[in-house]
């Protein structure tokens, strides 16, 4: 194509460079993996230049001078059988990365196309593929290897070979892993729609996946052949005419007593080489981290200094009534180029005792991040950035905090407020029965008996309208489904009489008929117990059905607050109004819904679209 | 459970099956040299006809397989073609010191790799920094290396530890613990290394599951939370992580017992594969894979056990 | 009954029946979906609605050839392919095509926004300039900036992924988008824009919809007609304001009467009338 304008494919290749380039361009700039560049690039320079840097012959043996210390005729000295140790170190080097080149290469010829084989297309080839694997991670490689020099005699590249068979499972599986958790992606789906062909699939959409993991592991691989190469020259079972690394410590090992420098050259360059290896596969994985995650943890540790008692603040008088009062609260998060990123800013409400408050708001709005900044449970870089949080007529997180003071919330948590998750299936621990996560917390915090706590147990799942509460507390998470599931956590929430439940999206991953009854559980309970709780949610219906209050999230910050009915009925502020008008029902069918001229002057569109991005960056 | 375990103990089967006859045939195939191996160059064409037969090399590879399962299934691995001891006894008399070693070994490195990844872990920061360079320095070291500077300091230059451990239980325990200790450090150190690094990462990935927020949320301890909880959830893990480490560790006290001169089968391996001693070759590589056989039995119903979905099945 | 047939849908299921292998050697096929019948005419939106487990993906996917056609039949312009191949899918491809569910796993992460757009065209030895022209027509009609072709689907919010979809969807102008729950991962605001696009492509071009979702009011609000589906067959069938409205089968105004609607006192309203309803359903059986 001699075209100048630049036309889709060149485009797309040319963005593809860009990253590619990027992940070499941070692999340089970091000092690690700088460093193990150069050191590799000396290796393998002197390996390819060995005739014209070696001072001399390898194996030219000077009977009359053997192990003679640095200095004289030769750099390094000689070894017991009088050879040039800088020479044989030169020529060693050799050795040593073709070694390496070798295994990896038979190892990746065999892993990876056997990986690809068996993610793909699965079935009979990945059953005999892995029950083989499975076979050659059995076999200490040290040990087969003795039985192919047994059998075969001394030979670095057979024993290589053999050595690559035995490290090919790693690739394999590596290989295997990544295809299958692309196979099943829908983008892979969607090219089988437009009818392409498997292999055009494997070579666009798969192999691509595999590239990066696979250029990691073969630095790790190089620098395991050579342990190993030079461990079998060590023991002697190489060939004794090529001049090996390996053979030179055990020369040197031989001669501790006498010479033990001669043990120190070769060491050395073993230990080096395959640190730089080591450092190189973990700089590359760093610069491919790097590139998904920004946003890196920042931890801070939760010892002693973290846990130091904090004093009680008084409340604003006043507002002592208040169950739960939220005052001007801002969450922020460190950023890796250093400042900080705000979620929450400046929201202000309150929930009283026996009242039910709804956060509404879209992803991003930081309706979670509030919830959990309630629990006290906010990721441990989550920085206070503003405000207070006080429950009942006590600060949780006082108007100076700018961190969460566990010593504040962890006495609250489960026993006065507690907490029901969006996703019912991983918020139970799946190694513990239903019944034993019941009743611990109650041990713990009502101080009661296990019995009493299992009898507990079982009327609080007949309450939540669990049908047969024995076989339920009886079961793993695994054994009953969702909604159930759902139920079980409700249970748990209520279970040490708490005055405040923080509930996140608590109906999201429910069925729309099992959200209704879930919602009929909560509506009861909280009348029946007088409790507070605080919806987290993006349903509108969710909140006629059970709110009493409402307030509207975006972005961060709070935009509208009232009562439920107000707020559905005429909403005052413009993105209350853009909600509502999104939802489907009670309008005409196949009309639009978001039409200018239904909106304007609430948002033109491109506020919309930027409303969006900049939601869907916070998520 | 049950039927997990039996399918487990069948598969074992087959694979010891499959490699004691896949190495058979390797050890065999080409069996020309073998007679004048062992007797020298001087031997008349007489004597090495003679000592084809009396080993049974001019019969064919097959009848001669399925002559050795004949006698293996008895507990009879032939004799070695150059000491004439039984490989059984051979292997009996020299297994002990490296089982000792091994499982030495992999105590001390479940414990300090776990007791480090989970620091690393729940502390994160400098401790976690810390353990990661440890690691990439670990990892970076062959065992034969660590072992020979080993001895070089604190063997040679400061005299603590014996060099070479030709001492037995016998000797008196001391001694022998003693004598014990610079080979199980060296092989300890690549093990703990990896072993570590991997553990942390599974500690990370439990803390990061959305059950242990809510366990917060109900006011459990994070003490609890780590012992009770994660700890069991990640154990499965590090059990795998463990059983691989056990199966380089095999490979490594082969190195480690030549350096420190230890007469346990590692050496005995060595020793029979330099002078081509085929039925003592033999005889290691059937033992090794059934070690890692029970082993690997024992981890998958750890596992199946800490598992409920299998458990409960 | 012959291949060919004189019947003004564009796509006729029939009785179709999926299974999939049982776990194990010995395991027991596991039946998805049974005897299944619907056809869709050339510009009309047949709605598939029903809760997670109903089969309503699998008949998507199994018109798609994403999933073995155990028995019956899927006739689409006249032909059958219940089992087409590689070849025949590829042709097809031109008439039938996808918006899956999730816009941040369906577009390749690793490729840029102009490639995957272009990557049908390709399949149909499109290519070059004419191809660019082919991506910039999409990337306009479904409201995205040019410069679009050369970024990252990482650089696009969800509701920006989902018209990329739809984009990549158009790209051979189909007859049939099998849309498999294509707003239900999307924010309020960003599906109604989603929905509106929708309505505004078909009515632009007459593609038909086959519109899987779980949620009653979007498949009302999109739909010319409904099928409700439960535990992989068809309980319901007709006109979407029927169905959705004033339903005949329990499970549909089970269903129906699940639905929250955002007021409080009409929600009070329907609150109890799901409660008698559950009475009435129980005493019966």
């Amino acid at each position: 194509m001699t075209e100048v304008t630049p036309n889709v494919a060149q485009s797309a290749g040319q963005a593809g460079v860009v990253v590619r380039a990027s992940t070499w361009h941070r692999l340089v700039r970091n000092p690690m993996g700088l460093t193990a560049l150069v050191i590799l690039g000396v290796i393998v320079l002197i390996a390819v230049l060995a005739p014209l840097v070696a001072p001399g012959d390898p194996n030219f043996a000077d009977i009359g001078n053997v192990l003679a210390g640095p200095g004289g005729g030769s750099w390094l000295g000689t070894d017991s059988a009088g050879r040039d140790i800088a020479s044989r170190l030169v020529y060693g080097a050799q050795v040593t990365l073709l070694s390496a080149a070798l295994a990896a290469a038979v190892a990746i010829a065999i892993g990876l196309p056997a990986g690809l084989l068996a993610g793909y297309y699965g079935g009979t080839f990945d059953g005999l593929a892995n029950w083989t694997t499975n076979i050659l991670l059995a076999l200490p490689s040290m040990v087969v290897l003795l039985a192919v020099r047994a059998a075969i005699g001394p030979s670095t590249w057979i024993a290589m070979v053999v050595f690559g068979v035995l490290l090919s499972p790693g690739y394999y599986r590596l290989t295997r892993t990544a295809v299958q958790s692309v196979r099943n992606e829908l983008y892979v789906d969607a090219a089988r729609v437009s009818g392409l062909s498997d292999g055009r699939i494997i070579a666009r959409h798969i192999f691509s996946v595999v590239r990066a993991p696979i250029i990691i592991q073969t630095a790790m691989v190089c620098g395991v052949a050579i342990s190993i190469q030079s461990a079998l020259e060590f023991l002697g079972l190489g060939d004794p005419m090529v001049p090996t690394w390996g053979v030179m410590v055990a020369d040197g090992f031989r001669n501790i007593y006498r010479a033990p420098l001669t043990l120190v050259w070769p060491s050395a360059a073993i230990a080096v080489t395959i640190a730089a290896f080591v450092l190189l596969g973990n700089a590359l994985r760093d610069s491919l981290e790097d590139l998904e995650k920004v946003k890196e943890k920042r931890a801070r540790p939760v010892g002693p200094a973290a846990r130091r008692a904090v004093p009680p603040v008084a409340v604003e008088s006043g507002t002592e009534h208040h169950l739960l009062k939220v005052t001007g609260l801002g969450i922020g998060y460190p950023q890796p180029g250093g400042g900080r990123k705000t979620v929450v800013d400046g929201v202000s409400f309150h929930v009283d005792r026996n009242e039910v408050l709804g956060i509404v708001g879209e992803s991003g709005s930081g309706k979670t991040q509030t919830a959990f900044a309630i629990l006290g449970l906010l990721p441990d870089n989550a920085i206070v950035t503003g405000g207070a949080i006080q429950f009942d007529g006590v600060y949780t997180v006082a108007p100076d905090d700018d961190h969460v003071h566990q010593d504040r919330l962890a006495p609250l948590r489960g026993k006065r407020i507690s907490y029901i998750p969006q996703e019912p299936m991983s918020n139970l621990d799946p190694a513990f029965t239903v019944g034993s996560q019941l009743t611990r917390p109650m041990v713990r915090i009502l101080g009661i008996t296990k019995a009493a706590a299992r009898d507990r147990a079982l009327n609080l799942l007949a309450s939540v309208g669990i049908p047969e509460p024995q076989r339920t507390y009886d079961a793993y998470p695994h054994e009953i489904s969702g909604g159930m599931a759902q139920r079980v956590l409700i249970a748990g929430a209520i279970s040490c009489e708490p005055d405040l439940i923080i509930a996140d999206e608590p109906t999201t991953a429910l069925d729309v008929t099992v959200q209704a009854e879930v919602l009929d559980v909560l509506r009861e309970l909280q009348s029946r117990l007088g409790l507070g709780i605080v919806v987290v949610t993006h349903n509108f219906g969710v909140v006629a059905d059970i709110c009493d209050r409402v307030v509207v999230m975006q972005n961060g910050r709070l935009v509208e607050e009232g009562p439920v009915r107000a707020i559905l009925r005429s909403p005052q502020d413009p993105y209350t109004k853009v909600l509502l008008a999104s939802m489907l029902e009670n309008k005409p069918p196949m009309t639009p819904l978001l039409t200018e001229e239904k909106l304007s002057p609430l948002l033109t569109e491109d506020e919309l679209v930027q409303a969006e991005e900049s939601l869907e960056l916070t998520t | 459970m049950l039927f997990m375990i039996l399918r487990r103990i069948g598969s074992g089967v087959v694979v010891l099956v499959t490699v004691a006859c896949l190495t058979f045939v390797l050890l065999y195939a080409s069996s020309s040299n073998i007679a004048r191996n062992i007797l020298g160059d001087q031997a008349t064409p007489e004597a090495l006809a003679a000592k084809e037969a009396e080993l049974g090399l001019d019969q064919p590879l097959l009848t001669r397989l399925a002559d050795w399962w004949a006698h293996a299934l008895r507990g009879d691995f032939g004799r070695s073609w150059f000491t004439n001891e039984q490989v059984f006894s051979a292997i009996a008399s020299r297994l002990p010191v490296t089982l000792v070693m091994v499982f030495a070994s992999i105590i001390l490195i479940a414990l300090v790799a776990a007791v480090l990844g989970m620091l690393a872990a729940v502390r994160r920061g400098w401790v976690d920094r810390l353990v990661q360079i440890g690691a990439v320095l670990g990892s970076a070291l062959p065992g034969f290396i660590i072992g020979v500077f080993l001895v070089w300091v604190f063997a040679i230059q400061l005299r603590l530890f014996p060099p070479i451990s030709k001492i037995t239980p016998n000797a008196g325990l001391n001694l022998w613990v003693l004598s014990l200790t610079l080979p199980v450090i060296a092989l300890v150190i690549n093990g703990v290394a990896s072993a570590a690094q991997q553990i942390r990462s599974a500690f990370i990935r439990q803390l990061e599951l959305d059950y242990v927020r809510t366990l917060r949320s109900r006011g459990i301890t994070e003490r609890e939370i780590l012992f009770r909880h994660v700890l069991r959830s990640a154990a499965p893990a590090g059990l795998t992580v463990l059983s691989l480490q056990f199966i380089s560790l095999l490979g490594g006290v082969v190195i480690i017992e030549s350096i420190f001169a230890i007469a346990g089968m590692g050496r005995l391996a060595v020793e029979a594969t330099t002078k081509s001693d085929l039925p003592l070759v033999m005889g290691v590589v059937v033992y090794t894979v059934v070690i890692v056989i029970v082993v690997n039995l024992l981890v998958d119903i750890l596992n199946g056990w800490l598992n409920p979905k299998v458990r409960v099945s | 009954m012959s291949t060919t047939i004189e019947s003004p849908d564009l796509l006729t299921v029939d009785d179709l029946v999926v299974e999939y292998p049982g776990k194990g050697m010995f395991g027991r096929p596991f039946r998805v979906l049974h005897d299944v019948c619907v056809r869709i005419a050339p510009g009309e939106t047949l709605g598939l609605v029903g809760e997670s487990g109903s089969g309503k993906t699998t008949l998507g996917r199994a018109v798609l050839g994403l999933a073995p056609v155990t028995a019956g039949r899927i006739t689409f312009l006249g032909k059958d392919i219940s089992h087409a191949g590689r070849r025949q899918r590829q042709q097809l491809s031109q008439h039938l095509q996808v918006v899956f569910q999730d816009p941040y796993t369906s577009l390749n992460p690793a490729m840029t926004v102009g490639d995957i757009l272009s990557e049908p065209l390709g399949i149909q030895g499109i290519t070059g300039a004419d191809a660019r022209r082919r991506v910039q027509e999409l990337l306009d009609r479904v409201h995205l900036p040019v410069d679009a072709m050369s970024r990252l689907p990482r650089e696009f919010s969800g509701g920006q992924r989902q018209r990329i979809a739809i984009a990549r969807a158009l790209a051979l102008r189909p007859q049939l988008i099998v849309c498999d729950e294509p707003v239900s991962a999307l924010d309020l605001t960003t599906q109604a824009r989603v929905l509106d696009l929708l309505l505004e492509i078909q009515q632009g071009t007459g593609v038909s919809y086959l519109f899987v979702s779980h949620d009653l009011d979007v498949v009302r609000h999109i739909s010319h007609r409904v099928a409700v589906m439960h535990r992989g067959r068809i309980v319901e069938q007709g006109e979407a304001l029927k169905v959705t409205q004033t339903p005949d089968h329990p499970y549909t105004q089970r269903l129906l009467l699940a639905s929250p609607v955002p007021d409080p006192d009409r929600q009070a309203e329907r609150r109890s009338a799901r409660q008698a309803h559950a009475a009435s359903q129980e005493s019966a059986a």
